[in-house]
């Protein structure tokens, strides 16, 4: 995808390396927390972006994520609980040429600022968002969250929560995100690359990370992620691929009316022809849609890598353009004009 | 033979009637006219919350009352001098506004006995022995305007919807005004259907020539120009002044505005006059809720624009933890509050002044901010334009402390030069500041700002957030002498604000028995009152604090010059608490908390009361 000439680095210019992103203070997460791969990967990812350093910036809420920002040698800001989305809108509509990162966490995204996380998909700033999925809270010391499944026992649910959880790429995709993704904190090579695929989506680009919580939710995604569980329960993603997985990958998955299912491709019942292709750049959202939903489902795999990656207008191109198309019509604006406008008198 | 006309000073009338009648459209006409040709004019408009209560009830009564004169006012009026009761509710609600021998226009066509049931009348008002206090005009109005409108091919109901002009063309006749400003407007306003451009000609015209043809009216009136100053005048609503003020502190300052709002009243004007202005760079965000809205103001302003957000004070409430993060952040950002009648949800469309102590104290921790109020609708210019220079300057949010009084109000205002306007300097640090690497919050010594380092310059990269900060480094700091000495440094820096303003202005008796301190919308029924007790030689003065925090630094010695400080407040008393705390005097309340504004002869009981006490009377 093209960007913006004048954000790139011109040619000729030292390159940047990983050192160069990361700031002077010291990492302060729990030894072990998935935070620190996602970290050291987002800073390894970013000298190939070819941006200069001062034109990103990195925008949280608030949680145990949301210290990112003071860890990468950008701009930041720690904003509040739940409004980093809006911050980071009003910092990309200011200036467009910014490359703008949200980092949030489960309940910064989903609960407290649920309202916040949808309106951003829909208006579809060119923005980034990676939301750590630890399926708890952390910094407040393990509460059940929008995530957490029924039945969580927590400090504030010691019976189980009775929340049904949030699905965050359904509601990305409801919401009318134009890029929406899933990657792992243990795959480090995926996750790099979905970062750079998100970074170079024109558009709202969201990534939902799992990231395991060692302290409070130690295992949560260990199905997914471990190398003897994860070929048996995630199917990755490959546009115009068919959705084959398994250690053996001798297993797919078709639609069987509405419902996707599970179907052995060895014993010949069924060959790759009958499975789901996938297309992540489909206008329609229908299989996409069917495809997030399996995350909903025990005995089907997790879905990893792009869902969907569609390209739409953006909210700042179209603000940006009614200015110019203003300019061009009434002229450009003159105070005195304005202030004397209408019907006025003079007193001599 | 045309009929005598008599020179008056002064008149104040009301036009009243169902929220869809256009009263506010006429009462608006009727200002502009008379602020063309010259007399002073003050408006209060007074409507519901909904749009169309059920037609005839009181409770869709709207209103709209403007004071106009040959000399200098300051106030909609007290009572007024022509009450047009479009229908029977519109009678009962405003008929206690009208001054004895006052001139009460009534459409008789909309007094049957179902009108008269939802108004709560159980008799004709009109055949009330009441009424014969006040010259009562009787007019078929409807069906004056269906005959007048017989020729168009309008149905009904649409000439009809004519019947407004019809009365604006009978008030224009009787205080001699010419039609000719309100026609240009129609003509405007419905370029796109123009078959109403002809109806509401004719309507109003029909209005006009029935006042010069029925032997009802006698005498008409005629209001000399007021003296005003040299210059070029228009008419302003509070509102759109706060709207130009705003374009202009972008424009003078070459920084883009970023308005980010969510619907409420009465602040959205400021968002659909603001929408207008895309061709200066406008940049209007309706945000998903107030929160967002000041979200989005704060990352414009991080970003290096002028970020600017407004409402009300529900909304005020939401943004109180954003508007904190901004304070430790220490960015420029720029707060309008126009207030209206709370708590809770309150009285949406009635005004008030009772979020002053919200937005003192409204927020978690010490977060001292500026606050600063206009006083009348044309002051919101000067007044916002204000609040901008200080958070540039500062580098801090300042709250922009309106209300719906002086909002929805119009009056003339004398155009400034743009020479006029102070200076605007965004000062973003540069690269060349960045010899000890970048320390965003080391800070100017003399206004104790931080730098505004824009993302995109390189070598000024750096992190900021609502965790406390370390003195200059800007680092996180959880360290205990640090976060003392952050609190002083945030509240001194306020503090100093003060050091640059100019004296505070005293009107009337340099010292003396009372001083009346006012602050916002007030300002019209003190100044009226006060300019009255001048006239009559009485030891009183009038001050109006624009900026309510930090106060003038020569506030305390002005409060020690006069026997009783008497403070007139929409609230029970919020400037009160802070000046007997501030100051340790035991100043005296005065305070109406109805959703209405004072009516000058309150005030001057009031005054006769305290001069009472002390022995004056």
């Amino acid at each position: 995808m093209r960007r913006k000439r004048s954000s790139r680095i011109p040619a000729g210019a030292p390159t940047l390396s990983k050192k160069d992103f990361e700031s002077d203070q010291d990492v302060r997460w729990c030894p072990g927390c998935g935070d620190y791969s996602i970290l050291a990967q987002t800073q390894r990812i970013m000298p190939e972006l070819g941006i200069p350093k001062e034109n990103i910036v990195f925008i949280s809420g608030i949680g145990c994520s949301s210290r990112f920002p003071y860890y990468m040698n950008t701009y930041g800001f720690h904003t509040i609980h739940g409004r980093a989305p809006t911050i980071a809108s009003g910092v990309k509509m200011a200036n467009p040429d910014l490359s703008v990162w949200v980092i949030t966490g489960d309940g910064d995204a989903l609960s407290i600022g649920g309202n916040h996380f949808i309106h951003l998909m829909r208006r579809n700033f060119d923005v980034n968002v990676l939301l750590f999925n630890n399926r708890i809270y952390g910094l407040t010391k393990g509460q059940y969250s929008p995530t957490s499944e029924q039945g969580k026992q927590t400090k504030s649910t010691p019976l189980g929560s009775v929340d049904t959880p949030f699905n965050p790429i359904s509601l990305a995709l409801a919401s009318g995100a134009t890029f929406v993704a899933r990657s792992l904190d243990r795959d480090p090579n995926h996750l790099r690359a979905i970062i750079k695929s998100a970074f170079e989506h024109k558009g709202t680009s969201f990534i939902e990370i799992y990231q395991n919580c060692n302290v409070f939710n130690d295992g949560a995604f260990f199905q997914y992620t471990e190398k003897d569980t994860k070929a048996d329960n995630t199917v990755i993603l490959e546009h115009n691929e068919p959705l084959v997985f398994g250690a053996e990958r001798d297993k797919g998955i078709r639609l069987n009316g509405f419902q996707p299912e599970v179907v052995k491709t060895a014993n010949g019942e069924y060959s790759t022809e009958d499975l789901i292709v996938h297309d992540q750049y489909a206008e329609d959202t229908t299989l996409a849609n069917f495809l997030a939903r399996m995350s909903d489902t025990l005995d089907l795999p997790d879905p990893i890598g792009i869902f969907r990656s569609i390209r739409h207008p953006c909210y700042e191109d179209l603000m940006t353009s009614q200015i110019r198309t203003a300019k061009e019509r009434m002229g450009e604006g003159n105070l005195e004009a304005l202030l004397n406008d209408g019907e006025t008198w003079t007193v001599s | 033979m045309r009929k005598p006309v008599e020179q008056i000073e002064e008149a104040t009338i009301l036009f009243a009637g169902d929220s869809g009648d256009g009263s506010q459209t006429i009462g608006t006409q009727m200002t502009e006219t008379t602020a063309l040709i010259g007399n002073d004019v003050a408006t209060l408009p007074d409507y519901p919350a909904e749009i169309r209560a059920p037609a005839g009830s009181i409770a869709g009564v709207s209103g709209f009352q403007l004071h106009f004169s040959s000399e200098q006012i300051h106030t909609p009026g007290d009572l007024c001098d022509v009450l047009v009761a479009m229908n029977p509710a519109a009678l009962k609600v405003h008929l206690n506004k009208l001054k004895p021998n006052g001139i009460l226009i009534v459409n008789t066509d909309n007094f049957a006995r179902r009108n008269l049931r939802l108004a709560g009348y159980e008799e004709d008002p009109l055949e009330d022995d009441k009424l014969t206090k006040y010259q009562v005009f009787r007019v078929e109005l409807t069906q004056l305007t269906r005959k007048a409108l017989e020729a168009t091919q309008l149905s009904v109901p649409e000439i009809d919807r004519c019947k407004n002009f019809f009365a604006l063309g009978m008030i224009l006749w009787l205080y001699n005004r010419p039609m000719e400003y309100t026609m240009k407007w129609i003509k405007a306003k419905f370029a796109k259907r123009p078959q109403y451009i002809e109806s509401n000609i004719l309507a109003l015209r029909a209005g006009n020539t029935y006042c010069e043809a029925t032997e009802q009216f006698a005498v008409s009136y005629d209001v000399k120009p007021a003296d005003f100053e040299p210059g070029t005048y228009r008419n302003i609503e509070g509102n759109m002044a706060t709207v130009l003020g705003l374009v202009a502190a972008s424009y003078q300052s070459g920084l883009p505005l970023v308005y980010g709002s969510y619907p409420i009243t009465p602040a959205s004007d400021i968002l659909h006059g603001l929408a207008q202005y895309r061709n200066f760079g406008v940049v209007t965000m309706q945000m998903e809720d107030e929160i967002a809205a000041v979200g989005v103001a704060i990352g414009a302003a991080f970003s290096g624009a002028l970020g600017v957000t407004g409402s009300s004070g529900p909304g005020l409430a939401l943004k109180a933890e954003a508007i904190n993060l901004a304070m430790i952040a220490e960015l420029p950002l720029v707060v309008c509050n126009i207030q209206r009648a709370g708590p809770s949800t309150g009285m949406p469309t009635k005004t008030e002044q009772s979020d002053l102590l919200q937005m003192f104290y409204g927020r978690n921790g010490e977060s001292p901010l500026p606050i600063i109020a206009p006083s009348r609708p044309f002051d919101c210019f000067e007044t916002v334009y204000e609040a901008c220079r200080i958070a540039v300057k500062y580098r801090t949010p300042v709250i922009f402390l309106s209300d719906l009084y002086i909002a929805m109000g119009a009056e003339p205002w004398k155009i400034p030069q743009l020479s006029e306007l102070p200076e605007i300097r965004p000062d973003f640090a540069g690269s060349a500041d960045t010899r000890n690497g970048f320390e965003p919050y080391l800070r100017d010594p003399e206004t104790l700002a931080r730098p505004w380092a824009k993302p995109g310059t390189a070598g000024l990269e750096h992190r900021i957030g609502g965790l406390e900060k370390s003195d200059v480094t800007g680092h996180v700091s959880y360290d205990a002498e640090n976060h003392q000495r952050m609190v002083e440094i945030r509240a001194e820096k306020v503090a100093r604000i003060a050091d640059a303003l100019p004296p505070t202005e005293v009107f009337g008796a340099p010292e003396g028995d009372i001083l009346l301190l006012g602050w916002g919308g007030t300002y019209g029924a003190i100044r009226t009152t006060a300019e009255n007790c001048v006239a009559d030689g009485l030891p009183i003065a009038h001050v109006h604090l624009r900026h309510l925090n930090p106060f003038p630094k020569d506030l305390g010695d002005i409060l020690q010059r006069f026997k009783k400080i008497l403070i007139p407040e929409q609230n029970s008393g919020q400037l009160l608490q802070l000046i007997r705390s501030t100051y340790l005097i035991d100043a005296i309340g005065f305070n109406k908390v109805q959703g209405q504004p004072f009516h000058v002869f309150e005030l001057a009981s009031k005054i006769d009361e305290i001069l009472e006490e002390i022995g004056r009377a």
